[in-house]
């Protein structure tokens, strides 16, 4: 399912990259420890996470991630901001914790094992 | 850049404590790798040690030097820093162990993976540490080899 649907479905804002809303998602990934992501995250995943440095977008883009959504209404720091547009990284809000939007992307995305 | 008798070399140079650049050395050498046709698997291997030995001289040292270089048979990274050192390696190749500070930790780094995710992930690797002084990594990823 492409970005920009998953957005739309789950009211997720979007603060940068519009133009990079067309990547096809096929997974997320949820967690709040960067090596973590570095070490299991796969290409074209979703990234859910608390964490609202830079640093977060340096992951994305190493990983080639298609976004990263900050959970509880977390608001990214400015350098953060503008180094997702910079390297045209979408980064998505929402007012939902972790274990809902995950719940939510997890059904969305029909992952069943 | 150099080019000499096939071999591609690097040289950068991170300055501790430099978490706005922090990232940009393996995102550079991932698109070099990606650039000359390295396989995606591989890429995805280095692209994972270079990050961690980065990181690990940006949170724990003054500074340091990161050479890639390149040859027809390996992808090869030193990287070289002055700094706190490591008191006891074996401790911390032990994945879960970490000596970051709470500040560190609440940003999502010090999940103590840093070290076990290079050598997971490389072909052949090697460290050696002067506490007080600085750390030294030697990794290795051989071109035709079949995956790990």
């Amino acid at each position: 399912m492409k970005l920009r649907e998953i957005q739309k479905k789950l009211n997720l804002n979007v603060l940068t990259a519009q133009d990079h809303m067309e990547t096809e998602v096929h997974s997320a990934y949820t967690s709040d420890l960067l090596s973590d992501v570095m070490a299991h995250a796969q290409g074209g995943t979703l990234w859910i996470t608390l964490q609202t440095h830079q640093n977060v977008i340096a992951v994305a883009k190493l990983k080639e991630l298609a976004g990263v959504i900050l959970v509880n209404n977390r608001e990214p720091e400015e350098e953060t901001r503008n180094k997702a547009e910079e390297e045209n990284v979408p980064l998505l809000t929402t007012s939902e914790n972790a274990f809902h939007i995950s719940g939510k992307l997890y059904r969305l995305l029909g992952i069943e094992k | 850049m150099k080019n000499k008798e096939n071999v591609l070399s690097q040289h950068y140079e991170i300055n501790g404590g430099d978490f706005s650049n922090a990232g940009n050395i393996s995102t550079q050498i991932k698109e070099t790798l990606k650039e000359l046709g390295i396989r995606s698997s591989l890429i995805r291997r280095a692209a994972i040690a270079a990050y961690e030995a980065e990181m690990n001289v940006v949170m724990y040292a003054h500074q340091g030097q990161f050479q890639f270089s390149l040859t027809p048979s390996t992808i090869h990274f030193t990287v070289k820093d002055l700094g706190i050192g490591i008191e006891d390696i074996e401790l911390a190749m032990q994945e879960g162990y970490s000596t970051a500070t709470e500040e560190l930790r609440e940003m999502g780094f010090g999940a103590g993976m840093g070290l076990p995710n290079i050598k997971r992930n490389s072909d052949q690797f090697q460290i050696s540490s002067t506490p007080g002084k600085g750390t030294f990594l030697d990794i290795f990823f051989y071109l035709n080899q079949r995956e790990k």
